[in-house]
C-alpha cells in the first residue's frame, strides 16, 4: 500500500530525511518511531503530498504523490500532530465540511458521520461547537473525521499526545476496529512505546533521518537483546535528549494560548 | 463547486456566530460617522461644501468594507496557526477553489457589515438620491470587498505571525482609508495627496459610492467602475498566486 525507496529530503546542506526505504502492506498497522527531529513529520509530509521529496521514490496505492496529487489525496486520511478542526463549528459541521471537500455523496455522508460519531462517542455532543470540547474529544473527532471518506490509508501523527491512558486506550481500540473492519492501512507515529508495541504489526525506527531498524516489535527486542520496545528504542537511538528548534509558529501558538483565540 | 460553497458557508456560519466581532467592527465606523460627521459638519458647511454627513457616509461605508474584508483575508493567519488550513489544503480540492471559496466568504461578510453601516447612516440622516441606484452601490461595495479580501489573503499567505498582522493594519489599512478621499474632498487637496489617492483602490470605491448615492464624483462613475474592476482582477490573481504557493 505504501512503498518508499531511497527517499531523501534536504534543505540546503542539511538532510532531514536521508535515503530511507520501507514498505507497508495493505491492512497493516505500521508504527514510525523516532526521537524529536528525527525526520518523522518530514516523511509524513512527503507521503501526504504536502512536501516534494528531493529524491527517491514514493508510492501510495501505486500512485505518485507528486504527479498524481489529487488521486493520492482521495486515498488517505490524516490526523495531524496539532489540532486541525474549526473551533467555531460544531462537531457535525466539521465532519460535514470534510465530507463535502472529499466529495462523499450526501446520503452516505450522513450515514457515515452518524456511525463514526457514535463509535467515537461524540454523537450526543454533535451539535456543540468544538471550542467546548476537551483535548481528548477533539482528538476523537479528528480521528473519526480521518475515516469519513473511507480512506485506504490513515496517517496518525502522534494522535495520543497529551491524552490520559483511558482515552488513549479507547482511541486505539477504535482504530484497531476500523483497521480490521474496513481494512484501512494505518501509518502512525507516537512517543508512547508501549502503544506502538501493543498496536503496531510492524515498526520502523528513524534517527537522524535514517532508518536504524525495522521489523515486528518482537524482532526489534530480539535484535537489541531487550525485554521492552522502550529499551530497544533507547538502545537503537541512544539516550541523549534532542531539542527541536522553535520556529515562529511555536511562538505564535504560545501567544495564542496566552490571549485565547480572538 | 461544492467545495467553494462549503468554504463560503463556513465563513458565513463563523460570521453569524461571532456577535462580539460584529459589534466591535461596527464601533469604529460609527465613531467616525458621529464624531467627524457631526463635529466637522458645521465647518464643512460654512466652507460651502454642503452637508458633511452626506459626504462622509460613503467614506464610512467604504471604510467598513475595507476593514472587514482585509481582516477576513488576514484571518488566514489564524487558520494556518490553529491548523484548520491544513485540513483544507490536504483535501483533494484545487488551491484555486479554496482561494475562491475563502474570498467569496470573506467578501460577503464585509458586504453585509457595509450594509449594516449604511442602514445606520440612514438613521443618522444620510439621504440617497435614488433607490434605483442602490444595486450599483452594492456592486461597488462587492468589488471593494473582493479586492481587499484577496489582498488580505495574499498578504496573509506570506505572513506567519501576529506582528506582521499589526504591521499590515498600521502601514496599509489605515493609510488606505485616510488617503482615499473618504473623509475630505480630493478636488481641493494638495497635488501630492491626490496622486497617492489615485493609486488607492478605496478612492475609486468611495468615489463610485458617492457618484451613485449622492451624485457627486471626483473621478466619474465610469472611471471608478473600470479602475476598481481592474484592481479586483489584479488582486485576485496575485492573491490566488500567493495562496497557491503556501507551504505547510
Amino acid at each position: 500500500m505504501i512503498r518508499v525507496h531511497d527517499l531523501t529530503k534536504s534543505y540546503g546542506a542539511a538532510t532531514a530525511v536521508d535515503a530511507i526505504s520501507f514498505e507497508v502492506a495493505k491492512g497493516e498497522i505500521f508504527a514510525f518511531l523516532g526521537p524529536n527531529g528525527a525526520g518523522k513529520t518530514t516523511t509524513i509530509k512527503m507521503l501526504t503530498t504536502l512536501l516534494k521529496p528531493s529524491s527517491g521514490l514514493v508510492e501510495l496505492d501505486g500512485l505518485d504523490p507528486v504527479a498524481q496529487q489529487n488521486e493520492v489525496r482521495k486515498r488517505f486520511g490524516i490526523v495531524f500532530q496539532d489540532s486541525s478542526t474549526d473551533d467555531e463549528l460544531t462537531a457535525y459541521e466539521n465532519m460535514d465540511f470534510h465530507g463535502v471537500l472529499y466529495k462523499v455523496p450526501k446520503k452516505i455522508r450522513s450515514i457515515r458521520i452518524e456511525s463514526l460519531l457514535k463509535l467515537f462517542e461524540l454523537w450526543e455532543r454533535r451539535d456543540d461547537p468544538v471550542k467546548r470540547f476537551s483535548g481528548g474529544m477533539r482528538r476523537r473527532l479528528e480521528i473519526a473525521r480521518g475515516f469519513l471518506h473511507t480512506p485506504k490509508i490513515l496517517f496518525l501523527d502522534e494522535p495520543t499526545l497529551g491524552l490520559d491512558p483511558q482515552t488513549r486506550n479507547q482511541l486505539w481500540k477504535h482504530v484497531q476496529k476500523l483497521n480490521r473492519e474496513e481494512r484501512v492501512t494505518v501509518f502512525l507515529t507516537t512517543h508512547y512505546m508501549e502503544e506502538a508495541e501493543r498496536v503496531a504489526h510492524r515498526i520502523a525506527i528513524i534517527d537522524h533521518g535514517r532508518i536504524v531498524a525495522q521489523g515486528q516489535p518482537a524482532e526489534l527486542k530480539t535484535l537489541t537483546g531487550t525485554d521492552s520496545l522502550e529499551k530497544a528504542f533507547l538502545a537503537l537511538t541512544g539516550a541523549s535528549i534532542r531539542d527541536e528548534e522553535s520556529g515562529p509558529s511555536v511562538h505564535m501558538r504560545n501567544m495564542a494560548k496566552m490571549f485565547g483565540r480572538r | 463547486m461544492n467545495a467553494i460553497y462549503i468554504l463560503w458557508l463556513r465563513q458565513m456560519k463563523r460570521y453569524i456566530r461571532s456577535r462580539t466581532r460584529i459589534v466591535a467592527s461596527l464601533a469604529q465606523p460609527l465613531l467616525f460617522l458621529f464624531a467627524l460627521g457631526f463635529g466637522f459638519g458645521p465647518v464643512f458647511e460654512k466652507a460651502g461644501h454642503g452637508n458633511y454627513i452626506q459626504f462622509i457616509a460613503p467614506g464610512v461605508i467604504g471604510m467598513t468594507v475595507l476593514f472587514n474584508s482585509m481582516f477576513s483575508g488576514i484571518e488566514l493567519i489564524w487558520d494556518r496557526q490553529f491548523g484548520f488550513l491544513k485540513e483544507t489544503l490536504v483535501a483533494p480540492v484545487s488551491r484555486i477553489s479554496i482561494m475562491i471559496g475563502r474570498t467569496l466568504g470573506g467578501a460577503t461578510t464585509a458586504l453585509v457589515q457595509g450594509l449594516i453601516v449604511m442602514s445606520v447612516c440612514f438613521i443618522a440622516g444620510f439621504r440617497i438620491q435614488s433607490i434605483s441606484l442602490l444595486p450599483m452601490a452594492i456592486l461597488f461595495m462587492a468589488l471593494m470587498a473582493t479586492t481587499f479580501t484577496a489582498l488580505g489573503t495574499g498578504i496573509a499567505s506570506l505572513l506567519h505571525d501576529f506582528q506582521g498582522f499589526q504591521l499590515v493594519m498600521n502601514l496599509l489599512v489605515m493609510p488606505a482609508f485616510f488617503l482615499s478621499g473618504g473623509l475630505f474632498p480630493l478636488a481641493d487637496a494638495p497635488k501630492a495627496l491626490q496622486m497617492i489617492a489615485s493609486v488607492d483602490p478605496l478612492s475609486y470605491g468611495v468615489d463610485g459610492l458617492r457618484a451613485v448615492l449622492i451624485g457627486v464624483a471626483h473621478f466619474g462613475v465610469a472611471t471608478d467602475l473600470l479602475v476598481l474592476s481592474a484592481f479586483t482582477t489584479v488582486f485576485l490573481s496575485i492573491g490566488g498566486y500567493l495562496f497557491s504557493k503556501i507551504q505547510l
